[in-house]
């Protein structure tokens, strides 16, 4: 206890001791050998501000956790299938050709009106027996660790495939928002007037437009395309409206930083207004911007999701997750096949946590504030 | 500062133009196609009923899909608004407006009750866990919250209605009303009965978005236990619990008073996909459907709604954060 106390006294000491630049001095705990004759300098060794962040991000538990959890799923997205004997090489699970015979339950409520006005509630059963040239609804077994879908079709092999269709989309999206959100971003923020009016007053209009509503209309034009690029289609007007979140971030941050003395200094010796900016500005943004990518990541994941549940996304029975979780929308699944919709959303789940918890991990790892 | 108000007012006047430019367009990029297969999914198919289309569709300028088409009709559209006229819905033939103010209400209290709810755990929570911070509580309720903000809402609700509906069967799924009721309930009746249904949304709504609110709440406490003057308040050596009930608590509400103020008007416009997923009469579930059914003037009027809602939100939090904290001067 005496020992834990002392190490955080210092680094406390440590925190303070952090110089303008970021970088901070590290003072490793005296050994044995160290009381012996040592300078002070040698026990003494700086970290840069990178290996500052990465030493205070790795300190916290749920950093780790998460961090271990997205490289978790991306292995068994990326490589997992390739162990799969259901994996047919492209994107799709192979179908499972041995005839099974499945039965179906289908329940049928309805409710009449009696005589004196009460109201009595019947529900018939229908059970429905067909014959399948495929393994269809297979259970659970050790050949198909998730059971098979209506066609057939391997679910894990599916789920491990779906990964990689969503985490994907998630990553280029985000990409290509923060890519245009830090340069129309930076415009409003370093040129101000009228650019900075004109680009602020986009941002608010997009502010103002709701995201599921305008998915819901974009499924209704794109409503003729029937494969997996209606989902892409989609997701590529959403990098077009969800920038101007980014934007704002990048412009507040540009108005402060564009006072600081280093700018006057990148002004002085006559630099580019393109490397005033990208080269000094953008750098002392980047901070926020990791962090707001990181959680951007979650987001896009849970809109693929969404517009997956709400059946407007890729078609049924696609290989992403959001397609396989739209089944939880059908009563007949959702109550008597819990293994074609709870792995995926399992999965999804998994991954906004896992991003929520490094963004978070992050953001107080870049906090100059933060001391701990 | 009534200025100020004009001024944001006028901005905000502006930006909703620009929001429905963008909507109507947006809108009638959807092929006429789609309009027509679902209007007579609706309706039936028959003579009659694709003249009435054609007579809805050039009633509201959908004729005509050129890109003059679609300024005129923009225009149309435009000036009946400021007429107060939003049109008729093409699913049941009512005025757009009346609709949404008749459903307004449920979706309204299911919102509101469930951020009260949200309010009595997550300040306290928010606050405690800032006390202790990096203590066990407050790992535990950050974790606990992030799982709950980290699941999707359709999926949740789709595990408590697997669980406590089907399997358990506790509560009944759809409506707000149990379909057997007999008519001459008593009130006591039927209100137990709506309570009853209203247990699980309420239950998924306030799991899900405690979450951001507490972490919120603990962020502020945090900054709030660094300032100088709560250290003052120690050194004059008063009892922990005043330090943080009367000093900490009070100055902890600034900010949150502001955000909750610009969520207020946001309660109006419904939870989609939870009134889909329960089957309840609001306006989430009515614009649901009126998105899916291309019901255009409908989709029209609910966006704009939830625009106006948006912008009412913002400009409330901004004028809020004067009125409650006497150090911030609007202006400029």
């Amino acid at each position: 206890m005496e020992e834990k106390k002392i190490s955080e006294m210092e680094e406390e000491v440590v925190a303070t001791a952090q110089t303008l630049e970021g970088a901070e001095t590290e003072v490793s705990q005296p050994t044995e050998e160290d009381l012996h004759g040592e300078n002070l300098t040698d026990r003494v060794k700086v970290l840069s501000p990178m290996a500052t962040v990465m030493k205070r991000f790795f300190r916290s538990k749920l950093s780790i956790v998460g961090l271990v959890v997205i490289i978790a799923l991306f292995l068994f997205s990326f490589v997992g299938p390739w162990f799969s004997q259901w994996y047919d090489g492209g994107g799709r699970s192979l179908v499972d050709q041995t005839p099974r015979v499945s039965v179906d339950e289908v329940a049928i409520t309805y409710i009449v009106e009696n005589a004196d006005g009460t109201k009595e509630k019947f529900t018939t059963y229908e059970i429905v027996m067909t014959e399948n040239s495929h393994f269809v609804k297979g259970d659970i077994s050790w050949k198909h660790l998730l059971g098979t879908n209506e066609r057939g079709e391997d679910i894990f092999t599916n789920l491990m495939l779906g990964g990689r269709v969503s985490l994907t989309i998630g990553f280029v999206v985000v990409i290509l928002q923060t890519l245009l959100g830090v340069l129309l971003g930076g415009l409003a923020g370093y040129f101000g007037g009228w650019v900075d009016q004109l680009i602020m007053r986009i941002c608010d209009i997009l502010y103002c437009i709701p995201t599921l509503p305008i998915m819901l209309i974009l499924s209704a034009i794109f409503n003729e395309v029937n494969t997996v690029w209606k989902l892409y289609y989609m997701m590529g007007i959403l990098c077009l409206i969800g920038w101007a979140g980014t934007a704002r971030l990048v412009r507040g941050q540009i108005l402060s930083l564009r006072e600081q003395d280093f700018m006057l200094a990148a002004k002085a010796s006559g630099l580019s207004t393109f490397s005033k900016i990208f080269k000094h500005l953008m750098p002392n943004v980047m901070p926020q911007l990791i962090v707001t990518m990181t959680l951007g990541l979650g987001q896009i994941i849970l809109t693929e999701a969404t517009l997956g549940f709400l059946g407007i996304g890729a078609p049924l029975g696609t290989p992403t997750w959001g397609a396989m979780i739209e089944y939880a929308n059908d009563t007949a699944y959702l109550e008597g096949y819990p293994n074609f919709w709870l792995p995926a959303g399992v999965c999804i789940t998994a991954a906004i946590l896992a991003f929520n918890f490094v963004g978070d991990g992050l953001r107080d790892a870049f906090d100059p504030k933060m001391k701990r | 500062m009534v200025k100020y108000i004009i001024k944001r007012i006028l901005i905000s006047l502006l930006i909703l133009l620009g929001v429905s430019i963008f909507l109507y367009f947006l809108v009638r990029l959807m092929p006429v196609n789609y309009i027509r297969d679902q209007y007579y999914a609706t309706h039936g198919q028959s003579d009659s009923s694709e003249e009435e289309l054609y007579r809805f569709l050039q009633m509201y300028g959908l004729h005509d899909n050129s890109f003059g088409g679609i300024i005129s009709g923009y225009w149309g559209w435009l000036t009946k608004v400021f007429h107060g006229d939003f049109g008729k819905s093409f699913i049941d033939n009512q005025p757009v407006g009346q609709k949404i103010f008749n459903n307004m209400g449920v979706s309204f209290s299911i919102s509101f009750v469930s951020l009260i709810l949200q309010m009595i755990i997550a300040i306290p929570l928010g606050i405690k866990s800032a006390c202790n911070q990096y203590g066990k509580l407050d790992y535990t309720v950050t974790v606990l919250t992030m799982i709950g903000m980290s699941f999707p809402t359709f999926f949740f609700g789709s595990i408590v209605i697997k669980i406590f509906a089907v399997d358990l069967g506790w509560f009944e799924v759809g409506g707000l009303h149990t379909a057997t009721l007999p008519k001459n309930a008593t009130w006591f009746e039927s209100t137990v009965d709506l309570l009853w249904h209203m247990v699980m949304p309420m239950f998924v709504l306030v799991i899900l978005s405690i979450g951001s609110l507490m972490r919120y709440t603990r962020t502020n406490t945090l900054e709030v236990l660094n300032a100088d003057y709560i250290r003052t308040a120690r050194a004059k050596g008063l009892s922990e619990k005043t330090v943080v009930y009367k000093h900490v608590f009070r100055n902890t509400l600034i900010p949150l008073v502001t955000t909750l103020a610009g969520t207020l008007p946001g309660l109006f416009g419904g939870a989609m996909i939870t009134e889909t997923m329960f089957d309840l009469p609001g306006i989430g579930s009515l614009a649901y459907t009126a998105l899916t059914k291309g019901d255009i003037p409908f989709i029209m009027a609910y966006n704009m709604f939830l625009a106006v809602l948006t912008v009412i939100g913002v400009l409330l939090s901004d004028l809020m954060y004067a009125v409650v904290d006497p150090r911030v001067k609007l202006g400029k």
